[in-house]
């Protein structure tokens, strides 16, 4: 019998808190479905009902016929709100997050989310905007995208981005269609079917090339963790659409050839697409569109602080050079009326900016059309917006040197103990290798990361990027403190000494966490996705 | 404004540490021919600098006083409950729940917003969401794709214009052909999708016909015959769906629809001038190894307690790379919660009440323009919660009111010229007997 079964529900009264190794006992406490909490009858919230008036006049008008109305309500859960409230309280409660504690997770800028970003995403003249609102009702919001875009051009200096893509991979795949439009345009969309990857490549690279029907070609990495440039001109010729390159890389490398491997690409006809997620590490000191990459995506949600929301919503716009530039989707927010440099002005210095005005251009002939339903992730573009003014130029400057700093900081004082198979200079993250203590010791990484969970600490990324064996890829980001650092140092070299002395408990772990670990081989043989109701209890709600 | 935590003592700490002299050192791996020269971003703001700047952009859009605007947008109640749900940081400052011991307050709410997917729609399997119901749409109609190893789509004219535009640029990825099936747009006629146009347009190389219930201009399909008409072609149906509207009408489950697919912003998510919404997928056990996107499932630890974790994940980028079902990777999870809380908040009658009263407005407001002889239906037969009406003049007067804050709807001609003087207007739960005394006279007016 389980625990869950075993146990009357809540009987701490506070569900599983997060209390570190000292926990013990009290974290058993598993809350229960909210379907199990259901009683019929119970709700929360209550609607009017209609008038008298209203349904008098409704009834002149065509019914909905019997042959399209539901037989049975469905089994929605009947709660309270203070049982609705406490249910999710307490599973907020069984979650790490950044506002609670050091959350490496590399790859994924997990950087503190400023609070006033929320502030401004809930003000109703934004939150309550429609998308379809007449142009002339809507001007804020429009102005908000135009601006936008302008300092994420001045930031990556493309000549013009879009804000549509909704996440990283959807910019990705935005990049390739427009890839495709490209050489289509120029005659050669038959010709060029190739997209070349690097081995370190993010997964959602080669995923999108397969989802505009390019075939991918993995170039292998170099000793020094670059691409290898023989291989990459090896695979460049007439067949080849574009190179995706990650840089910094997943290593955590900047490309040193970046230049080279930029003009090899371009000599060949192909396109290069930068994979911006690691866009934090070089704010103010390396301008992709200014190195002559054709196109970029931008992930809001790690460089410009937006929240990752247990997975999402992210926001992935993308920068593109001139020559792209007629492909972006569409519609494009801008200014029909006024000068740029006038609203850039009054807008940076405060004042009004009424004499401008904004407008949705969807006159885009070579566009590659839409890439998801109206203009973005908006909630996402007005914190990454104030984020951007927040910050200011020097400001987001200060992030890459303070995020870089502290990789590099990890990097020396751990290098001792952990393997770091490609020792240079680090840009946002540093990947370490525990094929040390897996050889030695019998413990591999993903022991290392259950053991790092019972610090309170979300581990880092683990096996990935592929090229690395028994990866452990940590970004430790420009907002946490000294202190935090040195813990999480401490608490490594802690973790690689009781691999040494006492292997067997580091691969108890965890301990301290809600759960243990759980069978995903026997969740993916057998899968159970739904909640399926008990025989019996299948009357229906109370509604009918 | 700076969020970074140190001083200039730490600085030269982790300097010393590491080695170097300056921050600039660890800058030298960029060659000097690429550096970034100049630029032009402002200078940093206090935090009451900053607010001002946001509250004159919002101050700048004008929000309407009464509005009728749907068209795949809705204006409903999203209860106090949802926001402070969502606004936990332990929600929102969490990321993918890849490590699932620290992860299971995502992971479990994941797992109860499949299952009530599930229930409202009738089907047996949801992922766990998708950046929006046009993206969700297209994903579900490139699976039915891999499902028949058939490579045409027919898309019914009747699903949104939004997401039609959407499912062709998500086409043109792997050349996938776009048939469109006509609606009967003449004046009295339906309004919907002709199952025979349908058969018609489906040949034995068709995968899906993609169908919207209630369409997007408000009027029901024939979703059973229009099943019917795809499974005898052998193809799939998908269904794209209005959630809200599943309190009353039946769930594509019942009606043998394939796919699901639908915008789960009506679910407790404000407009937000288009964003972040949240997608919704569902479909049938027997297809679920080729479902796009993320899955949670429910498993054990050693000790028997029961958890939860990302599953099937063999379907998906990081795993399977070029071979994976999509490349989506970050999707929609904080929408999808607020579209949980939402649901577990109303529950079955509030839900209900959510879609009778939204129906009963629009129909009161139909009733009503048609009393005053402002503007008349354009279709015969039934609609649900947003109604296509004839007005004439309609995009002076549409402009005339919205000067006064009185958004009339939709102007269909937006995306369909042959759709002139055409309305479409929305009505929820929040659509107050007031209101529509208050476009009816205001276009009484504006005659």
């Amino acid at each position: 019998m389980s625990v869950t079964e075993s146990l009357p529900p809540d009987t701490s009264g506070r569900g599983a808190a997060f209390s570190g190794a000292e926990g013990g006992d009290e974290l058993v406490i598993v809350e229960p479905l909210i379907f199990e909490r259901s009683r019929p009858g119970r709700r929360a919230v209550r609607f009017p009902l209609a008038s008298a008036e209203s349904r008098e006049r409704a009834a002149g008008q065509p019914e909905l016929p019997a042959s399209v109305l539901r037989s049975e309500a469905p089994r929605l859960p009947e709660v309270s709100e203070l049982e609705l409230l406490r249910h999710f309280n307490r599973l907020a409660h069984l979650n790490q997050a950044i506002d609670l504690n050091f959350y490496p997770l590399g790859s994924c800028t997990m950087k503190y989310n400023p609070k006033v970003n929320e502030w401004a995403a809930r003000l109703p003249g934004l939150a309550d905007s429609h998308p379809f609102d007449p142009e002339g009702l809507a001007q804020g919001s429009l102005e908000l995208m135009w601006l936008l875009a302008e300092q994420l051009k001045a930031i990556s200096g493309f000549d013009a981005v879009s804000l549509q893509p909704a996440a990283g991979a959807h910019g990705e795949l935005t990049g390739m269609l427009m890839t495709r439009a490209f050489h289509s345009a120029n005659g050669e969309g038959e010709q060029r079917t190739k997209v070349l990857v690097p081995d370190s490549a993010h997964g959602t690279n080669p995923a999108t090339a397969t989802m505009v029907g390019y075939q991918t070609v993995t170039i292998r990495s170099n000793e020094r963790g670059g691409i290898d440039l023989e291989a990459l001109r090896a695979a460049l010729g007439p067949d080849v659409a574009a190179l995706m390159i990650t840089n910094p890389s997943t290593l955590g490398i900047f490309e040193d050839q970046i230049g080279d491997v930029v003009a090899a690409v371009k000599g060949a006809g192909a396109i290069a697409y930068m994979d911006g997620a690691n866009l934090n590490a070089i704010l103010g000191r390396f301008r992709p569109g200014e190195a002559g990459f054709d196109i970029m995506h931008f992930n809001l949600h790690k460089t410009f602080s937006t929240p990752h929301g247990g997975g999402g919503p992210g926001a992935g716009p993308v920068g593109v050079s001139a020559r792209l530039e007629p492909y972006l989707p569409t519609p494009m927010p801008v200014l029909a009326a006024g000068d740029p440099a006038e609203v850039l002005a009054n807008a940076r210095a405060g004042r009004s900016t009424q004499g401008a005005r904004f407008a949705l251009d969807d006159e885009r002939p070579d566009s590659i059309g839409k890439v998801r339903s109206c203009y973005g992730n908006f909630g996402m573009f007005v914190r990454a917006y104030t984020y951007i003014r927040s910050n200011g130029g020097a400001g987001l400057r200060t992030i890459s040197d303070d995020a870089v700093l502290a990789a590099n900081y990890l990097r020396v004082k751990l290098r001792d103990r952990y393997d770091v198979p490609y020792d240079r200079l680090s840009k946002h993250e540093v990947v370490f290798s525990g094929r040390r203590q897996k050889r030695s010791h019998g413990v591999t990484t993903l022991d290392i990361a259950k053991a790092i969970l019972d610090h309170g600490i979300h581990p880092p990324t683990i096996y990935f990027p592929l090229i690395v064996e028994e990866a452990l890829m940590v970004e430790p980001t420009e907002t946490e403190s000294l202190e935090t650092l040195d813990h999480f140092i401490g608490v490594m070299r802690e973790i690689a000494e009781l691999a040494e002395t006492d292997p067997a408990a580091v691969k108890r772990a965890p301990i301290s966490t809600p759960v243990g670990r759980l069978d995903e081989a026997a969740a993916a043989r057998r899968p159970d996705l739904r909640y399926v109701f008990p025989a019996g209890a299948d009357d229906g709600p109370s509604t009918a | 404004m700076t969020y970074s935590p140190h001083t200039d003592a730490d600085r030269s700490r982790m300097l010393d540490a590491i080695g170097v002299g300056s921050v600039d050192d660890l800058f030298v791996d960029i060659p000097a021919s690429v550096q970034a020269g100049e630029w032009q971003i402002p200078p940093p703001l206090a935090e009451q600098e900053v607010r001002a700047e946001l509250a004159r952009l919002a101050g700048r859009n004008r929000i309407p006083e009464v509005s009728f605007l749907g068209a795949g947008v809705y204006r409903h109640l999203v209860p106090s409950v949802v926001a402070e749900v969502i606004g936990r940081p332990e929600f929102a400052t969490s990321y993918t729940p890849y490590q699932p011991e620290v992860s299971q307050g995502t992971l479990q709410s994941i797992y109860e917003f499949q299952s009530l997917i599930c229930e409202l729609t009738g089907m047996e399997v949801a992922t766990a969401s998708h950046y929006d119901g046009a993206t969700a749409t297209a994903e579900a109609a490139l699976m039915a794709c891999r499902l028949t190893r058939r490579h045409r789509i027919a898309v019914s004219a009747g699903v949104s214009p939004d997401t039609r535009r959407v499912l062709e640029t998500y086409c043109s990825g792997p050349r996938i052909e776009l048939v469109t099936v006509p609606i009967d747009l003449a004046e009295g006629g339906s309004g919907t999708t002709d199952p025979a146009d349908a058969g018609a347009a489906l040949g034995d190389d068709v995968a899906c016909l993609v169908a919207a219930q209630p369409n997007f201009y408000g009027q029901l399909e024939p979703m059973q015959e229009l099943a019917d008409a795809a499974h005898a072609a052998g193809a799939q149906l998908v269904a794209v769906v209005e959630p809200t509207s599943l309190a009353l009408l039946e769930p594509p489950g019942a009606y043998g629809a394939d796919l699901v697919a639908a915008e789960g912003q009506p679910l407790g998510i404000p407009a937000s001038f288009g964003g972040p919404y949240v997608g919704l997928m569902a479909a049938r056990m027997a297809s679920v190894r080729q479902m796009p996107g993320r899955l949670v499932g429910a498993t054990r630890d050693a000790a028997g307690r029961k958890g939860y974790v990302l599953t099937l994940q063999a379907r998906e980028q990081h795993i399977r790379r070029e071979k994976a079902a999509s490349n989506i990777c970050t999707n929609q999870a904080l929408m999808a919660l607020a579209a949980t809380v939402y649901l577990a908040a109303v529950g079955p009658q509030g839900l209900r009440e959510v879609a009778e009263l939204s129906t009963i407005q629009a129909r009161h407001l139909a009733a009503a323009l048609e009393a005053a002889n402002v503007a008349e239906r354009r279709f015969a037969g039934p609609y649900f919660a947003e109604v296509t009406m004839r007005l004439p003049d309609a995009a002076r007067r549409h402009a005339a009111l919205a000067e006064r804050g009185i958004v009339a709807g939709y102007l269909a001609e937006r995306n369909d010229p042959a759709l002139r003087d055409t309305l479409l207007l929305s009505a929820t739960e929040l659509t107050t007997d007031a209101d529509i005394e208050r476009l009816v006279s205001a276009l009484e007016a504006s005659a």
